[in-house]
């Protein structure tokens, strides 16, 4: 595609990808409510509140954008990539890199996958309706988010693929937070090494955090 | 030593090719890479066979003709050196030796380890240079230069434009290069008034001749003989948005 050079594509590349990293903090924390009390009426406060707000559904339509232009970015520019050495080396090239540097299409196919199973599993079930409804207290009327969670998190199954494909997520963040302040040209001798270091925090931040949810349901609850 | 070289042999830039093994005997460890491959050849022409095309020039690592990827890097296992300057005491009796020319798109072999590497030209054509008429000579103190930019130049300006950094990226991307003689120029008074046309054009020429992309994988800085540091990269990423931006 030569209607953006190769380095406007990257600009749009990593800004969709630093939005995406914003989501995934908020959805993280919602996500830790599910631990903070049993009887799931904060998480599911909060799970409505997303569902219903004007401003939260307008801008679910700019978080599928960024998802989207990511996504669609990411394959451009690595099938073109693929077309630069269209003969491989019979030696596998063996320099000192970033290792995760050089799976990015794959952790990203990977999180792509675990995306549609997710979305069927949580948010198609909303939008269709089929989540169950809290029949008493204050929340009466609202659907349970709460309960169809912990019932997929007591699947061991279930756990072990969630848990995973989040390690997967992982390794695509390591590369992807530092990554895309050089792609948009920031660097600098005095924080380029923090922006690294912060880029592996925020790695192992985020992933730890996701898998814990998981594996608390379903050893302890 | 006696070793075995494996070599990719083709006749021309449009017939297929293949490794093919040469054995060779009694190589003293003193010799350097390119002179173990003039003595291979010269064994080939004594037995009537047509010797193997490899590009070279000064020999002193400083013009940037010598190429050739060695067991998976480009200008062999040594950091911060070109071929030329590579020796076999850096090998052991008995080892298998895999010599492939640079595998890249827009670096179509000539002939076995030969590559055109005119897609480089090409990219300096169209931008790496300053038109501007500076005039007689100035003072030299006339024009104040941080040392610090005079020192990046410098730096960057020192990249011989062998292709090390397009072999060595998984997407056979030429941005290390591209980025170290925009920066040679963007750094300093003279070339900072074409900076933001310059930044574009070369881009332009370089996504048009079929590089890839770059995915910040830094390769090329790891092989690059003349150790051209990505923070060039980030520095024509900068140029380059501002240009389009402004
Ligand atoms: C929430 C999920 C995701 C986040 C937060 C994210 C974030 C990022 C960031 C920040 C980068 C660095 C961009 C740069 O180098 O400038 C990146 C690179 C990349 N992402 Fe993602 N990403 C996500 C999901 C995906 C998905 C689903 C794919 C699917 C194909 C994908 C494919 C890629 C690829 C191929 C690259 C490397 C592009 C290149 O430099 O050539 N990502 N990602
Ligand atoms: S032959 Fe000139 S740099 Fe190697």
């Amino acid at each position: 595609m030569k209607l953006y050079s190769s380095l406007t594509k990257k600009y749009i590349m990593s800004l969709a990808g630093l939005f995406l990293l914003t989501f995934l903090l908020v959805h993280l924390t919602i996500n830790l409510l599910i631990l903070v009390d049993d009887g799931r009426s904060l998480f599911n406060t909060v799970a409505h509140f997303m569902g219903t707000n004007v401003f939260i559904q307008t801008f679910q339509w700019v978080l599928f954008g960024g998802f989207a232009i990511h996504i669609l970015f990411g394959f451009i520019l690595q099938i073109a990539n693929w077309m630069a050495r269209p003969k491989r080396y019979d030696k596998k090239a063996i320099s000192e890199t970033s290792f995760f540097s050089k799976f990015m299409i794959h952790t990203g196919i990977i999180i792509l996958v675990f995306l549609g199973i997710h979305l069927a599993d949580f948010f198609v079930k909303k939008i269709g309706g089929t989540v169950p409804e809290i029949h008493s207290g204050d929340l009466a009327g609202i659907e349970d988010m709460g309960i169809l969670v912990l019932e997929k998190f007591k699947m061991g199954g279930y756990v072990l693929f969630y848990v995973l494909s989040l390690l997967f997520l992982g390794f695509h963040l390591d590369h992807a937070f530092q990554s895309s302040f050089q792609s948009l040209g920031l660097n600098h001798d005095k924080y380029t090494p923090f922006i690294k270091s912060l880029s592996r925090i925020l790695a192992i931040v985020i992933t730890l955090g996701y898998i814990t949810i998981p594996v608390c349901i379903y050893f302890f609850k | 030593m006696d070793l075995k070289l494996k070599i990719w042999r083709q006749a021309a830039q449009d017939a297929p090719g293949k490794f093919v093994m040469y054995p060779i005997q009694n190589i003293s460890s003193e010799a350097s890479f390119l002179e173990m491959l003039d003595i291979l050849n010269e064994q080939l022409v004594a037995k009537g066979e047509d010797p193997v095309a490899f590009d070279h020039d000064c020999r002193e690592g400083i013009c940037g003709m010598c190429s050739l990827f060695i067991n998976g890097k480009p200008h062999g296992p040594d950091a911060a050196i070109t071929t030329c300057q590579l020796h076999m005491r850096r090998f052991n009796d008995g080892d298998t030796i895999v010599i492939e020319p640079w595998r890249a798109k827009p670096f179509p072999v000539i002939k076995d380890l030969m590559v055109d590497r005119t897609a480089f030209d090409e990219i300096i054509q169209a931008g790496g240079f300053v038109s501007v008429n500076t005039g007689g000579v100035p003072d030299a103190n006339a024009i104040p230069i941080k040392k610090r930019n005079a020192d990046l130049a410098m730096d960057a300006a020192s990249c011989i434009g062998c292709g090390a950094c397009v072999a060595a990226c998984k997407n056979a991307s030429a941005m290390l290069f591209v980025s170290a003689k925009v920066s040679q120029f963007a750094l300093l008074p003279q070339g900072k008034v074409e900076a933001k046309e310059r930044v574009q054009k070369m881009v332009a020429k370089m996504d048009d001749l079929g590089f890839g992309n770059c995915t910040n994988t830094y390769a090329c800085e790891a092989e690059c003989p003349k150790e051209i540091s990505v923070t060039n990269i980030a520095r024509m990423n900068r140029e380059f948005l501002c240009a389009k931006v402004s």
